[in-house]
């Protein structure tokens, strides 16, 4: 929708060139939330696609995703044959609530600064052991597991001017076994819950999200039983944190939580390496 | 920066903010819709550099440089594209307002894409076809017939606007360009229940562009109500254009009237209000209690409000035979309360209109409206003026669903014309649409049925607790409605009712497609399918042993009695047998255990008028090209009408459809129309059109100079029409998820004009009645203000969320209606919460007592029955 409140774009290419952050502004990545609702509060819109951050970068040891690279771009990379989590990419794009239109604008970074409860870009960066990039408002630079990122229902660790310029991505997390699991209250709605769990030598790793305020972490060691299991996600992850809106009641939420982390930990046990 | 549209230069620039939508709109591309203009729909979708977007949440600027293509860029020079001419053979739409965005979208997937339509359109809602027609135009199917001249009744012709609705073309509501156009936006109430002490617009007055602010000091003091109706008689008086007391969240406050929305907009905020608040109640049962807010003090009986004190807007109580003591010697008995939700209609054009005075002082209002003539008539009340100074018109509507059958713009869109002189144009936004318009009445229903041991129902009786929210427009009628037809379909010698509807603090209820019944039959239909499951009896054979048959009286104990409904063609007997043959054949699937399967029916009988009358006049008149000119009052809103006009009156006058130029909804062209509701448009508008086209034939037949005939029909004598759905579902006991394995729906719609419109109708009613049954409800919070108001919350069912329909046809012919036929644009809807409840009976041994059953409504209880998830 318009925002018509909005009477100026400023269009940074470098970080120096980032204007004084002031009451009124908004970073503009994708804008498919932002011109979703009214923003009356908005006179500015810090325009990011003139940085030029390349979407998409492989190391020898990560995969850094900047902030601006699309859903659709995400979706489309070409991983090696050694990256056997990678399912979980095209697994997660399509817990959007919203179509592959949809993910041509709407970007990487947006989704996880949106901090929902359901965001599937947070659920795959987190359990990909991804790390954020904050370029602080005071020109420093800070780094954060995307997993104590997002802190609760909208909201996340960003101060006002902070910018999320990347996600990096260990590649070691593409080279796990791993599991998802995904349900709503539709057959293609938004997220009630989406669980993903991995396996290695390290132990079984599980991400819980959309089903609580923000995404929860639970690692152990082995691959537990299923009594052992459910006792450290009931342990881990109290009433109060599953989450209430329309998209699904907690106590439903929590039942399918549990109910996804057992079919995941069944999957992985017929993985076992 | 310089945009590049369908291969045209444009140079002009948009506003800062503004997304591509309206800036292709104000280019001139309407084909370019506006359904939520958040990102949801779809109907807004066009091609940047060849790929699909939604352009509401593209911001203009991003669109420098880049090619974009919207519906009218998509036809070549040699024709238009493949993907138009496959919508157009499989008639892949209705109210046609998605449909630029759907063609859009389709012609841009690939072939993986589209073996995954689920996912594929999930960015694409249609709120009238219940996407089959859009499958089959995917597949390349073609469902439309042609006709010998004098042979179109009956035949699958499509609806003569496809090719302006498959190019982008078809005017709806806000697709003309005006010079000098101003712009209203609505400051509304944040309150749901105040008195307003003052307001202070003289900040938004002040402001450049801003020409005027509208309040309550500015309009007539003139009670009406805004639902519309032949007899104005029907609805209480308890409404004003603007009032100095607010009674829900969102109610009009004030309207700026601007050179632009964004003016608007900020002027709305400017404009300073003081409220005394007043203590609100939101949820019906307090409302009639004692002591509780009262939310319209001052009206009397009067104002036909039944008793204000007690926040009862009508009510009817009546007994036949005696119930209690049927129910005290019957074999078997039932007694459940059942809970529905407020919906919304969500059809994607959203209300509003452009109203202008014209050069001979005419005040003309281009709406979208079911209702154009009775509209006319309440602004030529209202504003004291002749009614020949005032023409209401639509040219093709967005969708309607009952929710345009009420006058929510028109009033104020006048006053902003009459004060202006200048041309004004009021669009609804989604949210508005939402919190301000109407929704279904929500429904409290206590049903007790008894039967005798050999399966003869012995007692029925209804409690029925209706909310009509804070004004009550179509809320006695709508409460008379439910208690009506589904207990009057079926033989019982003892029956009673006690129905209230209740005024509450919160956005109004108004008319939608059923108009009671289905909440009503979700109650009724499930006390006759566990009486017949007590009993051992089949569904199909208990229902066939107690409903009425012709020559049998429909009885009701509610409301007002009428004696103009006659049987006029049977076919629930066949519905019923079509459907039991139907759910015989078995389904196969690949589900595990966690599935629990069952099969539901449930079965409704409409009236195919509503009562006290509904008018149309029509006329038809020779061209000198050998055609007709045939001018209809009533409204095309996707419910076929135009198409099925045409077909009765080519059929009368031996010639083609194509020598038949429809004239439509527009008060100008004179006569009366009742309007588009109560499924009339063919029952009651047809018979006219059929009238009119018998006399000019006689009249020709006797004087071949014979140019012209009028057409009328009263709307009575009504007959009935009747529905039976069946569905197969399973269940899944450790997640509560719902699929659906067989939906089938029989339907005796008398003798059918056009069967492939017709199975879209019911197709359509099904789906969207699904989408109550299964997914929607507006949430509204403990303070009465809707949690949920835009799509990606209130979850419309999208392409992967709708089983397909089988529809059966019964074969009967109707002794009232025009040439056999009835009326089937509002029943499809009806017994489908019913059928689905009663199938969750069946396959889980749970009575589940209240829509929408989603997952983590019904899970609970089958938790506590089957155990842990």
């Amino acid at each position: 929708m318009d925002l018509n409140t909005v009477t100026s774009v400023a269009r940074p290419t470098t970080r120096e060139q980032l204007p004084t952050w002031s009451a009124g502004d908004a970073w503009l990545a994708g804008g498919t939330w932002l011109f979703s609702e009214p923003q009356t509060h908005l006179t500015r819109l810090i325009d990011l696609t003139d940085l030029k951050w390349p979407a998409l970068t492989v190391t020898d040891k990560e995969l850094q995703i900047a902030a601006t690279c699309t859903v659709a771009q995400l979706d489309a990379l070409p991983c090696p044959p050694d990256w056997i989590a990678s399912p979980l990419i095209n697994q997660c794009c399509r817990a959007f609530l919203a179509s592959f239109k949809i993910w041509k604008t709407a970007t990487v970074g947006g989704n996880l600064c949106m901090s929902l409860p359901a965001g599937p870009m947070i659920a795959l960066t987190a359990a990909l052991d991804g790390v954020c990039t904050i370029w602080k408002a005071d020109g420093s630079v800070d780094t954060i597991d995307v997993v104590d990122f997002v802190t609760g229902d909208q909201s996340n660790v960003l101060m006002p001017g902070d910018l999320l310029r990347s996600i990096a991505i260990p590649l070691a997390a593409f080279k796990r076994r791993s599991a998802f699991r995904q349900i709503s209250l539709t057959p293609v709605g938004r997220s009630a819950a989406l669980l993903i769990g991995s396996l290695d030598e390290d132990g079984l790793r599980l991400t819980i999200t959309a089903s609580t305020k923000r995404p929860v972490r639970i690692a152990l060691p082995t691959l537990p039983d299923t009594d052992t299991f459910e006792e450290a996600i009931l342990d881990r992850v109290p009433d109060n944190l599953y989450h209430d809106d329309v998209h699904g009641k907690p106590a439903w939420r929590k039942q399918m939580t549990l109910r996804l982390a057992e079919e995941i930990r069944a999957e992985l046990q017929g993985f076992r390496p | 920066m310089s945009f590049e549209i369908n291969g045209h230069s444009f140079s002009q620039q948009p506003q800062t903010g503004q997304c591509l939508r309206t800036f292709l709109r104000e280019l001139g591309h309407f084909g370019v819709k506006k359904g939520c203009d958040a990102g949801d729909c779809g109907a807004c979708t066009v091609l940047l550099d060849g790929e699909p977007v939604h352009s509401c949440i593209i911001p203009a600027f991003r669109a420098d440089g880049h090619a974009v293509t919207t519906i009218e860029g998509l036809a070549s020079e040699v024709g238009i594209h493949p993907m138009q001419q496959a919508f157009l053979d499989a008639q892949g739409f209705q109210c046609g307002f998605c449909t630029s965005g759907m063609i859009v979208t389709c012609a841009s997937l690939n072939q993986a894409q589209r073996a995954d339509l689920g996912a594929s359109l999930k960015g694409n809602l249609c709120r009238c076809t219940g996407y089959r027609t859009i499958e089959d135009a995917l597949d390349g199917k073609s469902n439309v017939e042609d006709a010998e001249p004098g042979a179109a009744f009956g035949r699958s012709l499509p609806a003569p606007a496809g090719p302006q609705v498959v190019t982008g073309k078809a005017r709806y509501t806000f697709d003309v360009a005006m010079d000098g156009l101003l712009h209203i936006k609505m400051l509304r109430s944040p309150h749901p229940h105040a008195r307003i002490i003052s307001i202070d617009s003289s900040a938004a007055r002040a402001m450049p562009g801003v020409h005027a602010v509208l309040t309550h000091a500015d309009t007539p003091t003139t009670l009406f109500s805004t639902a519309r109706h032949e007899i104005d008689a029907m609805d209480p008086e308890d409404t004003r254009i603007l009032d100095d007391t607010v009674r829900f969240i969102g109610q009009k406050v004030a309207a700026v009237v601007a050179d632009s929305e964004a003016i608007a907009e900020e002027a709305c905020r400017r404009i300073d209000v003081v409220y005394d608040i007043l203590p609100a109640v939101f949820d019906p049962a307090a409302a009639v209690a004692s002591g509780a807010p009262v939310i319209h003090p001052d009206k009397t009986p009067g104002h036909r409000v039944s008793n204000a004190i007690r926040n009862i807007v009508a009510e009817t109580h009546g007994e036949f035979g005696d119930v209690a003591a049927a129910l005290a010697s019957s074999a078997v008995t039932y007694e459940g309360t059942f809970t529905t939700q407020r919906v919304q209609h969500g059809h994607l054009e959203t209300h509003g209109g452009i109203a202008w005075l014209d050069a001979g002082g005419i005040l003309n209002i281009r709406s979208s409206t079911q209702t154009p003539f009775l509209t006319r008539r309440a602004l030529a009340q209202l504003y004291d003026l002749p009614s020949d100074k005032v023409r209401v018109f639509c040219e093709r509507v967005g969708g309607g669903f009952g929710g345009k059958q009420e006058m929510f713009v028109e009033d104020i869109l006048a006053l902003a014309a009459l004060k202006t002189g200048r041309p004004v144009k009021w669009e609804l936004t989604r949210e508005e649409q939402f919190i301000a318009t109407s929704t279904r009445h929500p429904m409290r229903v206590t049903v007790k049925a008894g039967a005798d041991k050999h399966g003869k129902l012995t007692a029925l009786q209804l409690d029925v607790l209706s909310n009509t929210g804070a004004y009550g427009n179509h809320a006695g009628p709508v409460l008379f409605h439910a208690c009506g037809e589904s207990l009057g379909v079926y033989n019982c010698a003892n029956k009673k009712v006690d129905a209230v509807v209740a005024y509450t603090n919160t956005v109004p209820a108004g008319a939608f497609r059923g108009y009671g019944l289905p909440q009503t039959l979700f109650a009724v239909e499930a006390a006759i399918d566990d009486l017949a499951k007590q009993l051992g009896i089949s569904p199909y054979d208990f229902r066939r042993h107690n409903v009425i048959k012709p020559g049998d009286p429909m009885l009701s104990p509610a409301g007002t009695h009428y004696d103009d409904v006659t049987i006029g063609s049977y076919g629930l007997d066949q519905c019923l047998d079509l459907v039991e043959r139907a759910m015989e054949i078995e389904t196969k699937h690949d589900l595990d255990d966690d599935w629990l399967i069952g099969d539901g029916i449930a079965l409704t009988m409409i009236d195919t008028v509503p009562p006290q009358g509904h008018i149309a006049e029509v006329v038809i008149a020779k061209r000198d090209d050998g055609g007709y000119d045939l001018t209809v009052g009533t409204a095309e809103f996707g419910n076929g009408t135009a198409t099925v006009h045409r077909q009765i009156a080519a059929t009368t006058l031996g010639c083609s459809v194509e020598q038949i130029h429809l004239r439509q909804s527009d008060t100008r062209n004179g006569g009366h129309d009742t309007g588009a509701y109560g499924s009339a448009g063919t029952f009651v508008a047809g018979k006219a059109t059929h009238d009119a086209a018998q006399k000019l034939v006689a009249a020709m037949q006797a004087d071949s100079n014979a140019r012209s005939a009028t057409g009328t029909s009263g709307g009575t004598p009504r007959s009935v029409a009747f529905n039976v759905q069946g569905f197969r579902v399973a269940v899944n006991k450790g997640t509560g998820a719902i699929k659906v394995l067989k939906s089938v729906q029989a339907a005796d719609a008398g003798a059918v004009a056009n069967p492939m419109q017709l199975r879209g109708q019911i197709e359509g009613g099904v789906a969207q009645s699904l989408g109550a049954t299964l997914y929607e409800e507006m949430v509204i919070d403990d303070r009465g203000r809707v949690v949920n108001p835009k799509f990606r919350d209130y979850h419309l069912p999208s392409f992967a969320d709708l089983p397909r329909t089988d529809v059966y046809f019964a074969d009967t012919y109707d002794a009232i209606g025009p040439l056999g036929a009835k009326s089937m644009s509002e029943s499809p809807y009806n017994p489908v919460a019913a059928a689905m409840g009663n199938a969750l009976f069946d396959a889980t041994g749970i009575r589940f007592t209240q829509v929408p059953f989603k997952p983590d409504r019904i899970f609970p209880e089958l938790q506590k029955k089957f155990g842990k998830a």
